[in-house]
């Protein structure tokens, strides 16, 4: 069945996508592209990413019935554990499929950008379980606020290399990391983290962590006895965790999406990354996509509690996504995320990523009903954010 | 201001063209640099729109988009200033920018003003040739504009030579592969590229830029094709030495 919410042969999803690229990045893409579908629909490829999921990252994460958080709000939810995931969050997922996909393509050297650290790590993490040299490009302003990920990246054998153009931020890595490709053509993989990039890596992106819907739909049938939830909840920065919670439910419009941007300090506060809200049409990272810019297109620094929503687009799914409104989004600040962190923390014994936090932060926001089978994707855990969590303790 | 076609038809070697950042270093040093790059004896000269995020950037030239930014530089103050040197300025100009700033400004209204100030070719490097043809180049073509493609030596012939039938401006041939002012020196890989490409007799201008440094650079790759691109080098002459020494970069390169 041909889905109105899956990329076209260029890239695109109705007008967003593609992949604005200098010429001198058009060899490298390209051969991704023409590549990436067949190693992914490759039997090898998929016996090997299942193996790897399940004997090195510990899937498939459980699906949990929260019922104190369900009590409370008067409504099944049900938590989607990718915080149980090797590394702490659902970026493995994607980094597991891709270094499988570089090494197929015979790349001795990987390059990637991180924000919070997480991408950074789990990036880290395949290229010594697969021995290939890591570079990773990280804001110089970041690599200050998360100290214990850049300790991890290096004990796991990577170089992290400092942003120190622009903002000194995630997408000022992003651009370091893009630049480090321009110069390293032909031994290099770019592994990007989110379900940003040029076309194919949206697509591609996606369906590496499509697994996560594809768990739901048989851990919901056990539960249930239906494979369809109501309602699916995740945060989206650049989007990758939401793309893969969405992406099997995507065509089947009786399950409704909502994804939660960070509002900062309050979205009009000049402090925000809630980039729907605040964004419109642009190229960002190679492709066209909804993001933060002032009058003359440049583009505007983010600001989140969390580092991993604090990008100044979307992907070009969830732009698309917003546009039809076949997903809400809704944003959730800074405080509010704090709060559904100890919230959670309190009465189900388990701590948040800050980003997922976010997710969590908009059930009081909705009116349930009280059969309604919600899904909030927890992207990942609390441990990188305990220093923010303890700082905010007991305010 | 002169048209580049015009000048190509009289003037195919050694053709020099100069690289500067509008806004930088002063905010109104854009007429200055155009006066004294053309009185110097430099055949044509980009106009870089400065960009928060230049992905094809190297340092030099990002520190002094950076600089320019800060110092209030926008498209609309750009486009004031080289209207009014249009009719001073003999030199032809091209603009260097990003995609999205044309997309944010809107397309048909940088086109209008690009004729305002009499310029008739630009250079937008996140601007593929596909995107290109299906979204720009009816556009272009009703204002009469150029767009200028890149090529470099990971591009296949096949490429090369649609690239050659689109552009009626010229080629720019990227040194090497990377990003601007990270070389310094010519290798012989890079020669055997030249070669290949000039074999190849396109029948557009080709002009090298990245890592065109000096005079020695200058001449040597206009040994093997029509002209070459200085820019990161005089981005670092402006930062060192300011606006007032201009005439002794063109003299180191073209004496």
């Amino acid at each position: 069945m041909k889905s109105k919410f899956k990329a076209d042969k260029n890239g695109y999803y109705g007008q967003f996508g593609g992949a604005f690229i200098p010429e001198l990045l058009y060899p490298n893409v390209k051969e991704l592209e023409d590549n990436y579908l067949k190693i992914i629909e490759s039997e090898s490829f998929q016996k090997e990413y299942k193996r790897l999921l399940k004997d090195y990252v510990g899937r498939p994460t459980p699906l949990y019935l929260a019922p104190r958080l369900s009590e409370k709000y008067g409504t099944q939810i049900y938590l989607k554990r990718e915080d149980l995931n090797h590394t702490g969050a659902h970026k493995v997922n994607n980094t597991i499929g891709q270094i499988l996909i570089a090494k197929q393509l015979g790349k001795k050297r990987i390059i990637a950008e991180t924000g919070a650290g997480q991408h950074g790590v789990a990036t880290a993490t395949v290229c010594a379980l697969m021995n290939l040299e890591c570079v990773v490009f990280m804001g110089e302003i970041d690599i200050k606020r998360q100290a214990p990920n850049v300790a991890r990246m290096k004990m796991l054998g990577a170089k992290v290399v400092p942003a120190t153009s622009g903002s000194k931020t995630l997408k000022d890595a992003t651009n370091e990391a893009i630049r480090d490709w321009i110069g390293n053509p032909e031994d290099t993989y770019y592994l990007i983290g989110s379900v940003v990039g040029p076309h194919p890596y949206p697509d591609m992106v996606a369906r590496l962590q499509a697994i996560i819907s594809e768990e739901m739909k048989w851990q919901l049938k056990e539960h249930t006895g239906k494979e369809t939830p109501d309602t699916v909840i995740a945060c989206v920065g650049g989007g990758s965790n939401a793309a893969g919670a969405f992406y099997h439910f995507l065509d089947d419009e009786s399950v409704e999406l909502i994804a939660v941007e960070a509002a900062g300090l309050g979205v009009h506060s000049g402090e925000s990354a809630a980039t729907s809200q605040l964004g419109d049409v642009g190229v960002l990272h190679g492709s066209k996509t909804i993001l933060m810019q002032d009058e003359y297109g440049q583009v505007i620094e983010p600001y989140s509690i969390s580092a991993g929503l604090d990008y100044p687009g979307i992907g070009p799914l969830h732009a698309y996504l917003n546009e039809s409104n076949r997903a809400k989004f809704m944003n959730a600040t800074d405080q509010e995320a704090l709060d559904a962190a100890y919230e959670l923390t309190k009465l189900e014994g388990i701590i948040p990523a800050l980003e997922s936090a976010h997710a969590l932060a908009v059930l009081e926001k909705i009116d349930f009903k009280k059969d309604q089978v919600v899904v909030v994707n927890l992207s990942g855990r609390g441990d990188k954010d305990l220093e923010t969590y303890i700082k905010h303790l007991g305010k | 201001m002169n048209s580049l076609k015009e000048i190509f038809k009289t003037k195919n070697k050694n053709l020099c063209s100069v690289f500067f950042t509008a806004g930088f270093p002063g905010l109104n040093d854009t007429q200055k640099i155009i006066e004294d790059l053309g009185s110097n004896g430099v055949d044509f000269i980009e106009v870089g729109l400065p960009y928060s995020d230049p992905l094809a950037d190297g340092p030099t030239i990002q520190h002094s988009s950076e600089v320019a930014l800060n110092n209030g530089i926008n498209l609309d103050v750009i486009f004031e200033q080289l209207k009014s040197i249009k009719d001073s300025n003999k030199t032809p100009l091209v603009l260097m920018g990003y995609l999205n700033q044309v997309l944010k400004y809107g397309e048909e209204k940088f086109c209008e003003q690009c004729v305002a100030c009499g310029i008739d070719t630009v250079i937008l490097p996140d601007l593929p040739m596909i995107e290109y043809e299906t979204h720009y180049k009816q556009l272009f073509t009703k204002y009469g504009i150029s767009n200028v493609f890149l090529i470099t030596p990971q591009t296949s012939e096949e490429r090369i030579r649609k690239i050659d039938g689109l552009t009626d401006a010229f080629i720019y041939v990227v040194a090497s592969a990377s990003i601007t002012g990270a070389k310094g020196e010519i290798s012989a890989e890079q020669i055997a590229y030249f070669e290949r490409i000039k074999a190849m007799n396109l029948k557009s201008t080709l002009i090298v830029g990245f890592g065109i440094s000096n005079k020695t650079t200058f001449n040597k790759v206009c040994e093997y094709v029509n002209g070459a691109i200085l820019g990161s080098a005089f981005i670092k002459h402006l930062d060192a030495k300011g606006v007032d020494t201009i005439d002794a970069f063109v003299k180191g390169v073209l004496d």
